[in-house]
């Protein structure tokens, strides 16, 4: 009986222990270094979500890429959405600090990107809610790059860091 | 000899990684002390007080009006700002300075926030870069730990008349 209580309890304390170890190195892990997440909707055609609707494309994001924000134009990044803060969005960078752009239905033809902040736009214009809708988004809400797709295992890839030849910034900033 | 050294190094990288993990879970998700300095929140919260910030009501989307916040800079990701929650999204706000004749107003856009600091004329604020997404804000503050003899909660804003009701 006695050494019933004591197996319960070593087992209880072992378990304990494992717990405070493995969840927070799992979490910081998922926060700090890299996760997997679902793509959804179609902004991102061709590049994510080939398919549509039947098909989302699973993809790893690499947080620690992105630790001190370089960021360069043509990454495919995900970002906290500026409209809705419970939703993640996933779009390819199109300018930095200091370019001009020309938009694509924006209140404004030109805009030259703020400091601190860079401008983003799915690949698929017109079906997409990015910069074209809100404007210039603030570094700050960076949250990942996008580096692989791994699932469906066909479409295992790594993704191209590709900046749209027509949508080269009008002028960039002097380096 | 050897093996016992290394199994030391082992266990201590395994603690320093573990310890490191625990203290990260803790910064992100509950809170951590923080010390403030610039002049834009004064008189609440003068240079350099210490302050504890807590980050759950950020997670659990409650962040209330007259909210004390450290915000990341929109201009720079990398430096954080501390200023009150002035209005939330679809509120009505004043744009204009105190000192201005003429008032204007706006609205916050959807998934915004409107910050101010305390002290209006030496502050840069929402009223100089617009409204803030409500994604870079880090935390809450709740209370003053430093200096002793104000410990305690922040006081209410010194400028309730930025704040508008519709």
């Amino acid at each position: 009986m006695a050494q019933a209580q004591g197996f319960g309890r070593r087992y209880i304390k072992a378990f304990l222990k494992g717990f405070f170890v493995a969840i927070p190195v799992t979490v910081t892990f998922l926060d700090r270094v890299a996760c997997v997440a679902r793509v959804e909707g179609a902004s991102m055609q061709p590049s994510l979500n080939p398919g549509g609707r039947q098909a989302s494309d699973v993809v790893l994001l690499n947080h620690w890429s992105i630790r001190n924000y370089d960021v360069q134009r043509g990454d495919i990044v995900s970002l906290v959405s500026p409209r809705n803060p419970e939703q993640k969005i996933i779009k390819r960078v199109i300018a930095l600090e200091g370019d001009i752009i020309k938009t694509i239905g924006y209140k404004k033809k030109y805009v030259k990107i703020p400091h601190g902040h860079i401008w983003v736009e799915g690949d698929h214009h017109g079906h997409s809610f990015d910069s074209n809708a809100f404007g210039p988004v603030s570094l700050g809400l960076l949250h990942a790059r996008a580096t692989h797709i791994l699932w469906p295992p066909q479409r295992w890839q790594k993704l191209q860091s590709m900046l749209p030849p027509e949508r080269k910034p009008l002028q960039r900033e002097q380096e | 000899m050897f093996r016992n050294v290394l199994g030391k190094t082992f266990r201590f990288l395994g603690y320093t990684v573990q310890y490191g993990c625990i203290a990260h879970c803790a910064f992100e998700y509950l809170g951590g002390i923080v010390v403030c300095s610039g002049p834009s929140m004064e008189p609440t919260i003068q240079n350099s007080d210490i302050v504890f910030s807590e980050n759950l009501s950020r997670h659990l989307y409650c962040i209330r009006k007259g909210d004390i916040v450290i915000v990341k800079s929109p201009n720079d990701p990398k430096s954080n700002i501390c200023k009150r929650v002035i209005g939330l999204e679809g509120d009505k706000v004043c744009t204009s300075n105190p000192s201005d004749f003429l008032k204007s107003h706006s609205y916050v856009p959807k998934g915004h926030v409107w910050l101010e600091g305390d002290n209006l004329r030496n502050s840069t604020d929402s009223r100089c870069y617009g409204p803030v997404p409500y994604g870079l804000i880090r935390g809450r503050i709740c209370f003053k730990i430093w200096p002793l003899n104000d410990f305690g909660f922040l006081r209410a804003s010194p400028n309730g008349h930025r704040f508008l009701d519709d």
